[in-house]
């Protein structure tokens, strides 16, 4: 009996012990209830196809907004699977209002499956994220393709034809023997004058090639207009330094200027570190050449290339140092610069018909004539496009090929 | 065969570019990024024969004494400075767990980027707006027509971008204050110009991918 009531003694003190523990469970458990959010009508009419003009890693997802879309929905979530039992995952989402997607994660030749979720996310007061949302029925399956042609661009290989054709047209007149008229460059013309005074003063010659890479067609440009240069400085005896900031320029230059006082005789004249690497830190290259300047005074600097920030810090360092200065550049925002601060500019594709202007070789000549040539066309084009805007014809701006 | 070669090179390379740009089609869609890696490795050997370049013209200014040779020492220093912190820490960052890098914040290849590299970028970058006001005293000069229109052009966008421009003219009406006339000297004779420029260097840019693609232009190759 003593053993039946301590039993029962120790029995209520554990639910005693127990209950508050229980009382708090049970408030946490109601805690943990998310309170009810309204789910939002679903998409309708959803259609994925493939997305045009691409290598067939995307696809277009479009649909119709849910009815709830400005009172519900918060966003559609697109659903993608590869197979029609799922599992369907989140590949992307769009704010409400918006009823097109891209999946740009697609493979060629793989099918797929879509479905688009609206989802009405609200957050709590404290902090908690509860969700509602209704799936569309099920899209697919659905390829994506790859195009073999970019249909946008149709009217650049248009252009491009066009120009190229009228390249090539002038070029085979310039072979045939046709004289051809090609309008005068004053900064190209002064390459001689300005060497011509670096000679007469005993001072040197500096050529800077910019800042960007062999990649750079303007820097190519810049390294057939080197050639020419150090052609008549080691015809003239003039010595010619080239800092560069990219290794591949420094190979490359060296090669062209190793390569022109061979061809005028004097190959003994060429020494290596006339063309040397500086830093491909844009600043600290514009610091190191702005040195050299103040040093050593060249009678004539060549700037041609791309150039960014530095162009104005070079030129006038070579301004104040009373150097003719010749600028050429393929970045307009730098030309205003270089207008201001040296004595003659290569605009636009001045520097590119540098080397043929410079050369006076058939071929070359040929192709810049061209080059004018399709540049007329270009002018036609705007000015008849222009016509017809004020006219009211706005076709080719509506024109849409996908 | 040592200038066939490079023009094969520049052929093949110069076609499958203009191709990929019109074809998305596998595998052209993949040249963009397949030439860009390549470029990407030779670019990252070349460095070297830029970094021996620099040491050795270093080297034979201070041998030679030349003029200014303490600045060629300077330099060796700086270089073998930055070098020897970067490779300490890129050593002592493989033994850490995880491995860390000699860029990261707290690396002396970081304090030297932070304390000496970057304030003398910026001083350079700054001594840009000195040069700015230079130029443009020169180039605002009204020697002539032009000169004078640039003059011209220059006033009204400047005291248009400020202020105390539309403050100035306050008394005419919105349409015809300092501040419009800047927009409309921006957005019509700037832009004109600028496309122009831009036109003119995209036909310069086609015409010379097109000679050295063919080969007619080969003074980069020769000199």
């Amino acid at each position: 009996m003593d053993r039946l009531k301590t039993l029962l003694f120790l029995t209520s003190v554990v639910i005693l012990l127990c209950l508050p523990a229980y009382s708090q469970t049970s408030i946490d458990s109601t805690a943990a209830v998310k309170p009810a959010v309204e789910s939002p009508a679903s998409p309708t009419n959803v259609v994925a196809k493939d997305t045009k003009n691409d290598d067939g890693s995307a696809m277009d997802i479009s649909w119709q907004l849910s009815p709830d879309d400005k009172r519900l929905v918060t966003k559609y979530v697109v659903l993608r699977s590869k197979s029609p039992n799922g599992p369907f995952v989140g590949i992307g989402s769009t704010t409400k209002g918006q009823s097109f997607y891209t999946d740009n994660g697609d493979t060629v030749g793989v099918s797929y499956y879509y479905k688009v979720a609206a989802v009405n996310e609200l957050k709590t007061a404290d902090g908690q994220v509860v969700v509602g949302s209704s799936e569309s029925s099920m899209v697919g399956p659905v390829k994506p393709v790859a195009q073999w042609f970019n249909l946008r661009r149709t009217d650049v290989l248009i252009w491009l034809f066009i120009t190229c054709a009228a390249i090539l047209f002038y070029i085979m007149q310039a072979k045939s023997g046709k004289e051809l008229y090609v309008r005068k460059i004053a900064g190209i013309d002064a390459v001689d004058d300005a060497i011509g005074r670096a000679t007469e003063m005993g001072r040197k010659v500096f050529f800077v090639p910019g800042i960007q890479d062999m990649d750079d067609v303007a820097t190519i440009a810049a390294i057939t207009i080197l050639g020419r240069v150090a052609r008549i400085c080691a015809t003239n005896e003039t010595m010619l330094d080239v800092p560069v900031s990219k290794s591949l320029v420094m190979v490359t230059a060296r090669e062209s200027v190793r390569e022109a006082y061979s061809r005028v005789g004097r190959p003994d004249a060429f020494k290596e570190d006339q063309v040397h690497y500086v830093t491909d830190d844009q600043f600290g290259y514009a610091a190191a050449i702005d040195g050299m300047v103040m040093r050593d005074k060249p009678a004539a600097m060549f700037y041609m290339g791309g150039f960014f920030a530095e162009a104005l810090i070079l030129a006038e360092t070579g301004n104040n140092a009373g150097a003719i200065q010749i600028a050429g550049t393929n970045q307009p925002a730098q030309i205003p610069f270089f207008v201001a601060a040296c004595d003659y500019t290569l605009i636009g594709e001045e520097l590119f018909a540098a080397s043929a202007y410079l050369e006076r070789e058939p071929r070359l000549l040929g192709s810049l004539k061209g080059q004018d040539f399709a540049k007329g066309l270009f002018l036609l084009a705007i000015f008849l496009l222009l016509i017809l805007a004020m006219l009211g014809v706005n076709w080719v701006t509506i024109m849409d090929v996908s | 065969m040592k200038r066939e070669i490079p023009l094969i090179i520049t052929f093949v390379a110069g076609v499958a570019f203009v191709l990929q740009y019109f074809i998305p089609h596998y595998p052209f869609n993949r040249f963009e990024n397949l030439f860009s890696d390549w470029f990407s490795i030779v670019g990252a050997f070349a460095i070297w024969l830029g970094a021996l370049s620099l040491i050795k013209l270093c080297l034979l200014n201070i041998s030679k004494k030349a003029h200014d040779w303490p600045i060629s020492l300077l330099i060796i220093v700086c270089f073998l400075a930055i070098v020897v912190a970067g490779a300490i820490d890129g050593f002592n960052g493989l033994k850490n767990v995880p491995t860390t890098s000699f860029r990261d914040p707290g690396t002396n290849f970081d304090w030297l980027y932070q304390n000496v590299y970057t304030p003398l970028s910026a001083t350079m970058f700054a001594i840009l707006a000195f040069f700015v006001a230079s130029a443009s005293y020169r180039a605002f000069r009204a020697r002539n027509t032009a000169a004078t229109l640039l003059l011209l052009s220059a006033f009204f966008v400047m005291i248009g971008r400020v202020p105390i421009g539309d403050y100035l003219s306050a008394w005419l009406p919105p349409s015809w204050q300092l501040s419009q006339w800047a927009n409309w000297l921006m957005a019509f004779p700037n832009t004109a110009g600028q496309r122009a420029v831009m036109i003119g260097i995209a036909l310069g840019t086609v015409s010379t991918s097109l000679r050295i693609i063919l080969g007619i232009e080969r003074a980069h190759l020769e000199g």
